[in-house]
């Protein structure tokens, strides 16, 4: 029991958020009388949020090196808009069209970093400028107007489901197929990292404790697959959410440049001194987030089907509040992508579950600000007492 | 003769302690009214520590022993205190808000306001008046920020006097004035003198002290050594010199037999400018070289440029317009960028670590692979485990003590934090390791086991070249050592010929 109590104080910080997610998830389970884990409910959460998640990942890294984006609403719109004349007005194939879109937002990314990265202005500044520049050339492009429809097969990005085996099945099959496969990497994944461990003699925790953890993951993956499958699946917006999470995590976790945007975040001076490339790197991460925000843009016209002048306001500010209530810190150098992505799930959860329940628009924007000065402040608490 | 009525500040044993240094022990000082006082001592000896006690930046209560003013005993809380009788300091880096104008600088904290109110007018009548006793035509309503180091000085000396001060305490005023600017302050000070403002003035430079001061009081690790009269004592620069330094040095240092190679490095004609005065030059045609197994100090006061120096050979990480040539293993090398210092086998550990050496909300396994992460990756993969053998081994090496390499660097105390930036060079795995101030605010013991790494990494053929404001550190590490004095190399003194004296006199050899 003892070592149970000591690897969850440990551990609180990363646990924290998890059962923040969890609590809140019950909460409006029990408050919308069962009504929002239901399989097409869960779905709906899945489309809603997938914007702000691919945002929240980029955004994440922007604040690990201390830096700031306000103008991804408006980048999102932008390369939306542009898409929109590219598919809608010039019949471009999609694929072309999508691949153009997110080089325009590298190149958009590119030119924020350069004013961050070399010539110094802060983030803050150039990426106000940036918002409402970008918000200008979208209605620009659009010339005020919607446009629409797109093809379909660029709509199917946002709003397609992962195809079945064929044959009558009375639930999604491949995806509880998918599910089984996934719980069976996981826990190989974790077996032969215990084994490497083990092999230099570090201290591993009980197998109790680690038969415990694979299991309540493995239950998790697999009843999450299951409640997908019960409606029409795996959404494909959830693979691609699935992969960039996947990549982003390993990049950050446990490659050199990973490291060394950490490092620059954690204390730009030391981090120079130490032989990281800080202006470059710097320079990549708003390249990054230019691209994470066309792609964003492009999943955010794909689900409405229109590309409109309007599209993406206040978007930058719910990435910005689930970076942070991931654990994120305002003076760079701390966060995670799992964390981000938490901290996007529980706004999301919030949205969904408090108009579940019929809550006005008023209410659930002033609860859902408490909640990310709330989240803050408690991640704060946690770090105080750590130190 | 004195009579108690001419001591205008008595400073009784006085006793500053912090967490695990003694700063000061039954330090005395006597001050006479209307004289120039000079304070003098090695760095870190407790000369500001004294002025800081005296000033109220350390409240009563902080320290023990007694403060006496015009013979009444005095308890400060705050600089405010002290500054309402007439006590005002002027510290070595200058406090002036560069985006505020003169007069609004002069009068910051002390406005010429009736309730909350600035009178502009009285104000700035009041600032011309100021700047007309120190000397200064400028408008008091250009920006502090504009005007060059020396002004910038005068009118710090200009805010004092708008305190009615009775004692001006002058911490190393002239260090980063030319020599026009320093004789023109020299001069104001004997000015004020004539008008009755008593001065206390810290400084390193012998050839000012022997115009101005009348007195000399010498503190030497924490302790008061001696006070000096001037006029009646016929003192000479060597005498100050010898009560400055002089003390034992046997068994501070690990004994060493060095075996030196060949030249591993070699600097010529090194001259780099300042980053934004485009026309001061700070390195001065400097030249040196380290051979392998060698351990090499610099000497220099701050701001001699030693640290420049450093740092503009480590990959241009200072300066601009930086000329001359570098040669490693007799191979002309160009260091332009960090990555490419690191690459040619140089690190630099920097003076101060905690700004510039770590980053303290990692734990310690990363802060000691951050440099050399190539080393444990494949792929520009990081192998989580083999890091943790690495930092394994160098806390075991080098001892830090610590519970656990994951560790916040922030939560060590300083030796320890000394220990990870080393390791962190080691792992490096450098040829010519730049260590800038090594053992600087670190305890004696964690000190001896630094010089121990020091030795050993010298023993394994690697060229040391160590900068220092501690000569006896210098004298009980080094083969050889340079001094630095104003950007330029003043002399080269071979392990044999050295001692404080010497080194003292290139130290504070002036440009004439």
């Amino acid at each position: 029991m003892d070592t149970a109590i000591k690897l969850f104080r440990s551990n609180i910080r990363q646990y924290g958020m998890f059962i923040a997610l969890i609590l809140i998830m019950l909460l409006f389970q029990f408050l919308s009388d069962g009504n929002l884990l239901k399989p097409l409910n869960i779905t709906n959460l899945i489309l809603q949020n997938s914007y702000i998640l691919i945002l929240a990942i980029g955004m994440l890294l922007v604040i690990i090196t201390g830096h700031i984006d306000l103008s991804v609403g408006s980048v999102a719109a932008f390369v939306g808009a542009v898409s929109a004349i590219m598919m809608v007005n010039q019949d471009m194939p999609f694929p072309v069209a999508m691949v153009l879109s997110l080089f325009i937002g590298a190149a958009v990314g590119a030119w924020q970093g350069f004013w961050v990265a070399y010539v110094r202005i802060p983030s803050f500044i150039v990426t106000l400028a940036g918002m409402l520049l970008f918000r200008g050339l979208t209605m620009l492009v659009l010339d005020g107007k919607s446009v629409a429809p797109f093809p379909d097969g660029f709509r199917a990005i946002s709003t397609g489901f992962l195809p079945d085996i064929p044959g009558e099945w009375n639930i999604h099959l491949l995806t509880v197929l998918l599910g089984a496969v996934m719980s069976i990497v996981y826990i190989f994944m974790e077996w032969r990292g215990r084994l490497i461990q083990q092999r230099y003699k570090f201290e591993v925790i009980p197998v109790p404790f680690f038969m415990a953890q694979l299991a309540a993951l493995v239950i998790v993956i697999n009843l999450f697959t299951y409640v997908l499958a019960s409606y029409k699946g795996l959404p494909n917006i959830l693979i691609m959410l699935f992969i960039l999470v996947a990549v982003y995590t390993f990049v950050m976790r446990k490659t050199v440049m990973g490291r060394h945007i950490y490092a620059l975040g954690g204390n730009e001076k030391a981090a120079r001194l130490s032989g990281v490339k800080t202006k470059k790197m710097t320079f990549w991460v708003f390249v990054n987030m230019g691209v994470l925000a066309a792609l964003a843009g492009l999943v955010f016209a794909a689900r409405l089907n229109a590309a409109t002048p309007k599209a993406g306001v206040n978007f930058e500010l719910d990435a910005i509040a689930a970076v942070f209530i991931g654990g994120a810190s305002a003076t760079g150098g701390v966060g995670t992508v799992i964390g981000a992505i938490v901290g996007g799930l529980v706004m999301g959860v919030m949205n969904n579950g408090m108009s579940l329940i019929g809550l006005g628009i008023d209410y659930q924007q002033g609860i859902k600000g408490l909640v990310l000065l709330l989240a803050v402040a408690f991640d704060l608490y946690n770090k105080n007492k750590s130190a | 003769m004195i009579t108690l009525t001419d001591i205008i500040l008595e400073m009784r044993n006085i006793t500053k302690t912090f967490p695990g240094v003694k700063a000061l022990a039954n330090v005395n000082l006597q001050v006479k009214e209307g004289e120039i006082h000079a304070l003098m001592g090695e760095n870190g000896a407790g000369k500001s520590t004294l002025m800081k006690v005296l000033s109220g930046v350390y409240p009563h209560g902080s320290y023990e022993g007694d403060i006496l003013f015009k013979g009444q005993t005095c308890e400060f809380k705050n600089i405010r205190h002290s500054e309402n009788l007439g006590i005002v300091i002027i510290h070595q880096e200058l406090a002036l808000i560069p985006q505020l104008s003169i007069a609004e600088n002069i009068f910051l904290g002390n406005e010429q306001a009736k309730g909350g109110i600035i009178n502009w007018n009285d104000t700035i009548v009041r600032t011309r008046e100021l700047l007309g006793t120190v000397g200064l035509s400028e408008s008091p309503s250009t920006l502090a920020g504009t005007i060059g180091v020396g002004k910038q000085q005068l009118v710090e000396i200009a805010k004092a006097l708008s305190k009615k001060v009775k004692l001006l305490i002058l911490d190393e005023p002239t260090a980063a004035l030319n020599e026009e600017d320093s004789e023109n302050l020299l001069n104001l000070m004997l000015a004020f003198k004539r008008q009755g403002i008593t001065s206390i003035m810290i400084s390193h430079k012998l050839n000012e002290i022997m115009k101005v001061a009348d007195s000399i009081t010498i503190i030497r690790d924490g302790n008061t050594i001696e006070t000096l009269n001037v006029k009646q004592d016929s003192i000479t620069e060597d005498r100050i010199i010898k009560g400055m330094v002089g003390r034992d040095l046997t068994h501070r240092y690990p004994d060493r037999e060095a075996h030196i190679g060949d030249i591993l490095f070699k600097v010529e004609d090194w001259n780099v400018y300042h980053p934004t005065q485009a026309d001061r030059k700070v390195i001065d045609n400097v030249g040196f070289q380290v051979k392998r197994g060698e351990v090499v100090g610099i000497a220099g006061l701050m701001g001699s440029g030693r640290t420049e120096l450093a740092m503009s050979i480590f990959g241009q990480s200072y300066g601009k317009r930086i000329s001359g040539r570098l040669f490693k293993d007799g191979r002309e090398v160009k260091l332009n960028d960090i990555g490419t210092a690191i690459d040619e086998g140089i690190a630099y550990v920097t003076e101060d670590r905690k700004e510039y050496g770590l980053i303290l909300m990692d734990d310690i396994k990363r802060n000691t692979t951050l440099a050399s992460l190539g080393k444990i990756s494949k792929w520009f993969v990081v192998d989580d485990n083999r890091e943790v053998v690495e930092a394994e081994g160098f806390r075991a090496k080098l001892n830090i003590k610590t519970p656990s390499i994951h560790q916040k660097t922030g939560n060590l105390s300083g030796g320890n934090q000394q220990k990870v930036v080393l390791s962190k060079w080691i792992f490096a795995g450098p040829d010519l390791l730049i260590l800038d101030e090594p053992t600087r605010g670190i305890d004696v013991g964690a000190k001896y086991e630094i010089y121990t790494i020091i030795n050993q990494l010298a023993a394994q053929g690697k060229g040391i070249l160590m900068i220092s404001s501690e000569l006896p550190e210098l004298l009980g590490m080094c083969d050889r050592i340079y001094v630095m004095n104003e950007g330029r190399f003043t002399g080269e003194v071979p392990k044999t010929e050295a001692n404080q004296e010497v080194l003292m006199k290139y130290m504070t050899k002036g440009r004439r």
